[in-house]
């Protein structure tokens, strides 16, 4: 696998630390006057999420990880097992729980999602930032409800429970922001 | 600013000089890279080096007894790009003849207070040792290297990389928990003089004449921003000359470009330099603190890459 120097960093650059990989968020270089300089780095565990800080000498080199992203479509869960399938190749990546954590709530089966690989092994399940999906349950609404204030829990056909206004319906279909995890509008059929 | 600069030194009957960017020979120090350009000149098509501080020319001009003099330039430095460097920046350098580097440092902090009046309330100094600093901010005794004790400070400041990065080499912790804790502790707006930096740190200043472990130089910081550096400048020859040998021995053992030795600046300390002390100061960070901005884009009008602030 390749190897980055320091001036080579930047944000979104996949490196090996600790044995994880993990993705630089941001690279500070730092000098003082007449010394070493250092490349104070942000760096976020892609196996864990946590983000860390950490130095390094300026000219050293680190090793690069083999993290790609993929889009790749949900088919099914087995229960133990969530598989996934690259749309061109129909190549099968088998993903744990681990890997697709709270992501799977998002994504009914046929779905499009991008799936970061890590020396080809599936590490993590990111949505597409919005969804479009079927409410299964909800209360039903009162008459008179109008957009205006409240909200109540939605169901969601893949699982997610989402705050929805008080005038959408069972089976209606509802775009959702999954990075905030706020519904966005009703959609059209 | 630039005009003010102006005016403070004609007060002060300091002579602006300018000497050249373009050079034929540059500094060893073993941290700074350079740029270097050839010259398509032939037969030999020398390689000219852009001047990473105008320090050895303006020292040429003290040894022919220019008296005290000053300049505003570009400098440049290699592979220097953050959100505290540009690699061309603009420097302001000054020297004076016959101050020691207290009398410097005062003229350094009326200078600031005068730049910085006009954005800001007078800024208050505070002069204080590199060493006294150290131990305020983090309990180590920076002459004194104890590979232990520097290893449990960076371990309690959740700093454990350091071990591995810094091994044994006593210059580079300092560098390192300078870097990372005090110059994070400073007071915010106020102009910090630290002086009495450790002599494993500076090529160009002369060693303290009481201890032997520190050298007459300082720097100025305000808000953590280091802000220039300045020197009692070395003027035997044939101390300059070892010490040059000596970062000219490690770039080579360290696989940095070579450089050689500037043989008309050792020609001038022989024919004698004045006893005078000299400082400079990054004249862009400066204005990054006046104008409160937070990347060093900010205030250049065509930075190298622009390099987004924290947010």
């Amino acid at each position: 696998m390749a190897t980055f120097s320091t001036n080579e960093f930047k944000g979104g650059l996949k490196i090996m630390l600790d044995n994880d990989p993990c993705s630089i968020i941001e690279n500070e270089f730092v000098k003082p006057g007449k010394g070493q300089a250092f490349n104070r780095v942000r760096i976020r565990n892609l196996k864990t999420g946590r983000v860390i800080e950490r130095t390094f000498k300026s000219g050293d080199t680190v090793e690069g990880a083999d993290v790609v992203d993929k889009e790749m479509q949900y088919l099914y869960s087995d229960g133990e097992f969530w598989h996934f399938m690259v749309p061109d190749t129909f190549e099968q990546y088998q993903a744990d729980k681990n890997a697709v954590s709270d992501a799977i709530k998002w994504l009914k089966e046929q779905d499009v999602c991008t799936m970061t690989l890590w020396n080809d092994s599936p590490l993590s399940v990111t949505p597409p930032n919005f969804v479009e999906l079927t409410i299964t349950e909800t209360d039903p609404g009162l008459k008179g409800d109008t957009s205006g204030g409240g909200g109540k829990p939605a169901t969601l056909e893949s699982g997610a429970v989402v705050r929805v206004p008080l005038f959408v319906q069972i089976g209606e279909v509802i775009k959702v922001d999954t990075r905030t995890g706020e519904y966005v509008s009703r959609v059209k059929e | 600013m630039l005009a003010a600069i102006r005016r403070f030194f004609e007060a002060r009957d300091v002579l602006e000089v300018e000497t050249p960017l373009l050079c034929p020979a540059t500094g060893t120090d073993p941290q700074l890279d350079f740029f270097s350009s050839q010259f398509n000149f032939p037969p030999n098509r020398p390689t000219l080096f852009l001047q990473t501080s105008p320090e050895f020319a303006m020292k040429r001009l003290l040894a022919a007894g220019s008296g005290s003099i000053y300049q505003v330039c570009k400098a440049f430095r290699n592979g220097e790009a953050g959100r505290y460097h540009n690699p061309e920046f603009t420097i302001l350098e000054w020297y004076r003849v016959g101050y020691d580097l207290r009398q410097l440092m005062v003229e350094v902090a009326e200078l600031l207070q005068q730049l910085l009046q006009s954005f800001s309330a007078v800024l208050p100094t505070k002069q204080i040792s590199y060493q006294q600093l150290f131990l305020d901010s983090t309990g180590l005794d920076p002459l004194i290297f104890s590979v232990e004790d520097y290893r449990d400070c960076a371990a309690a400041n959740s700093l454990p990389e350091a071990v591995e990065l810094c091994g044994d080499d006593h210059a580079l912790w300092l560098d390192f928990i300078f870097s990372h804790r005090v110059q994070q502790m400073m007071d915010k707006d106020t102009i910090y003089l630290l002086h009495g930096y450790p002599a494993i740190q500076s090529s160009l200043a002369r060693l303290n004449v009481d201890d032997s472990r520190i050298s007459e130089r300082f720097e100025v910081f305000i808000n953590g921003v280091e802000l220039g550096n300045g020197f009692y400048e070395l003027a035997d020859p044939l101390e300059q000359e070892a010490r040059f040998d000596k970062e000219i021995a490690y770039r080579l053992s360290h696989g940095l470009p070579a450089v050689a030795k500037d043989d008309a600046f050792l020609q001038a300390l022989k024919f004698g330099l004045p006893d005078c002390s000299g400082v400079a100061i990054g004249l862009d960070r400066l204005l990054m603190i006046a104008l409160g901005s937070a990347s060093i884009s900010d205030v250049l009008a065509f930075p190298v890459a622009p390099f987004e602030a924290k947010s």
